[in-house]
C-alpha cells in the first residue's frame, strides 16, 4: 500500500450535489428514492476502486476531431484542466471519460430526435488520462444548445460531459462541464438542481486566452475536485 | 487548503456514445474459473424498466483480494480479474454482468464482511448517482454478522439480497416502490 492510501473520505455537505428529487428536473420524479439513504462506513470496498486507463486509452483519444477522415463543423476548442481532490492534490493516471453532442447540439445517438444535422465527421466521445501532475486535455468542438423537452422551450446551455473514477468508489464522479456566460444558465434546471450559486460556478469552465492557440483554437479551462481524504493516511510501516 | 467538490450532474439520456466499453460487463473473463452471471433489472416509480440506465460495480475476487493497483493488502491473483465492471442497460432496462463471488473483507472495527459488490446507479433523471451493495442470499451465517446489512432496517435487507439463478444470481434494482432498493448515503 502506498503511504498516501486514504482510509477514509470525506462526507460531503449535502448541498454539495443536486438533490435526487428535484421535480423541475421531471426525470427525476420516478427516479428518485423516497426511503433515507442508509449511512455506509468507508470499508475497504469504498476505499478502493478501479485503476483503469491505459489498457483502455489510445493516445489519440483525447482528440475528438480526428477520429474520421474529415474535420468536424464548429468551433475548434480546447479543453484541459486538472483533476484533483479536496485537499489540492493532484490525481494522477486517473481516467477522464467526455461525451458531448456537436456544433449543431445534436447527439450521435439513435434516440436523439432533435432534427438538427449529424456530422459525418464527429462521434462526440473522448478519453485520456491525466499526467503526474493530475493534467488532462481534449481537443474537440465546441457543442451546441438543444431542446429537450422538459418543459415549454426548454433549451439546455452547451455542455460537455465528464466522467472521473478517481482512486476509490467513494470518489466516483460523473458531471458535466459548461461554458461562461451562457444566457441560458437561469433556464436550465438541471444546471440549477445544484442549490449553491457558488457550487454551480464549479461546473463553468474558464476562457483562457493564454492557452487558447493563435489561429487555431480557443481554450477553456476546468478543474474538477473529487473528495478528499478525511483521516490522516495510514504510515507505512518501516 | 481544502477546496469544494465539483457538485454532480446526470448522465443524460446519451452516455452510451461515451460510456459504454467493449468488455465493460466482464468482471472475468467469461471463461474464469467459478464465472457466474448477474443479471437485474432497474424499475422506476411506475414499475416499469428504466431503459436508459448505467450500473457500476465494484468487489473483491473470492479470497477478498482486489483488484486495484494503490492496492490494500495482497492484490488478486485472479487471471483476469478487474473488479470493476460497467454494463449500460439494455433495452428492456436489464443488465448482464459476469463475475465471481466475492470473499469476505474485514471490518474495520473487528469482524468480517459478508460477500458484498459495491454498485453505482446511473440514469437519465438522476442527478446523482445511487449506491447500493448486492448481498447473496445464500450466505445467511455471513449476513447475520455483517455491520453494514444488519444497520439496515429488518423489513428493508431482503431488498440487497440476490437471488439464485440458473447460472448466477438476479439482482433488481427498485427506485422506488414498496420494495424499493436500500440506497447508501457514502
Amino acid at each position: 500500500m502506498s503511504d498516501d492510501t486514504p482510509v477514509s473520505y470525506i462526507r460531503e455537505p449535502e448541498d454539495a450535489h443536486p438533490p435526487l428529487d428535484y421535480p423541475p428536473y421531471r426525470s427525476t420524479v420516478l427516479r428518485h428514492p423516497t426511503r433515507p439513504l442508509v449511512y455506509l462506513p468507508h470499508t475497504l470496498t469504498e476505499i478502493t476502486g478501479p485503476q483503469l486507463g491505459p489498457e483502455l486509452v489510445r493516445e489519440s483519444d483525447n482528440d475528438l476531431l480526428a477520429q474520421h477522415e474529415g474535420s468536424p463543423i464548429g468551433e475548434r476548442i480546447i479543453v484541459f484542466g486538472r483533476v484533483l481532490d479536496t485537499e489540492g492534490k493532484p490525481l494522477r493516471d486517473t481516467l477522464v471519460e467526455v461525451w458531448q453532442a456537436n456544433a449543431a447540439g445534436r447527439y450521435r445517438h439513435v434516440l436523439d430526435r432533435w432534427d438538427a444535422e449529424l456530422d459525418p465527421n464527429f462521434s462526440g466521445a473522448g478519453r485520456t488520462v491525466t499526467d503526474q501532475q493530475g493534467r488532462y486535455r481534449f481537443v474537440t468542438i465546441k457543442p451546441g444548445p438543444y431542446p429537450w423537452g422538459n418543459h415549454d422551450n426548454a433549451w439546455r446551455p452547451a455542455h460537455i460531459h465528464f466522467s472521473l473514477l478517481g482512486r476509490a468508489f467513494a470518489q466516483r464522479l460523473v458531471t458535466q462541464m459548461y461554458f461562461p456566460g451562457d444566457p441560458l444558465f437561469e433556464f436550465d434546471p438541471i444546471f440549477n438542481s445544484v442549490r449553491e450559486p457558488a457550487a454551480r460556478e464549479r461546473m463553468i469552465s474558464r476562457f483562457s486566452l493564454g492557452d487558447s492557440v493563435d489561429h487555431w483554437a480557443l481554450a477553456y479551462e476546468f478543474d474538477i475536485y473529487l473528495r478528499g481524504p478525511e483521516a490522516t493516511p495510514f504510515e507505512e510501516a518501516h | 487548503m481544502s477546496y469544494a467538490v465539483t457538485p454532480s450532474q446526470t448522465v443524460g439520456p446519451f452516455f452510451a456514445i461515451g460510456l459504454p466499453w467493449e468488455n465493460g460487463p466482464l468482471v472475468v473473463p467469461e471463461d474464469a474459473p467459478g464465472a457466474i452471471r448477474i443479471t437485474g433489472t432497474v424499475y422506476d416509480g411506475h414499475g416499469d424498466p428504466v431503459p436508459d440506465s448505467l450500473i457500476e460495480t465494484w468487489q473483491t475476487d473470492g479470497e477478498g483480494k482486489f483488484a486495484d493497483l494503490h492496492g490494500f493488502g495482497e492484490r488478486s491473483a485472479l487471471g483476469g480479474f478487474r473488479g470493476f465492471a460497467r454494463c449500460g442497460v439494455e433495452d428492456g432496462g436489464t443488465f448482464e454482468l459476469v463475475t465471481v463471488k466475492p470473499g469476505t473483507l474485514p471490518w474495520p472495527g473487528g469482524g468480517r464482511q459478508a460477500p458484498h459488490i459495491d454498485v453505482s446507479v446511473f440514469a437519465r433523471g438522476m442527478l446523482h448517482r445511487c449506491v447500493t451493495r448486492i448481498y447473496f442470499v445464500d450466505e445467511p451465517e455471513a449476513n447475520a454478522s455483517d455491520p453494514v446489512l444488519q444497520s439496515v432496517p429488518a423489513e428493508r435487507r431482503a431488498t440487497l439480497l440476490a437471488q439464485p439463478s440458473a447460472d448466477g444470481y438476479v439482482f433488481d434494482i427498485r427506485l422506488q416502490g414498496p420494495n424499493e432498493t436500500v440506497f447508501f448515503a457514502i
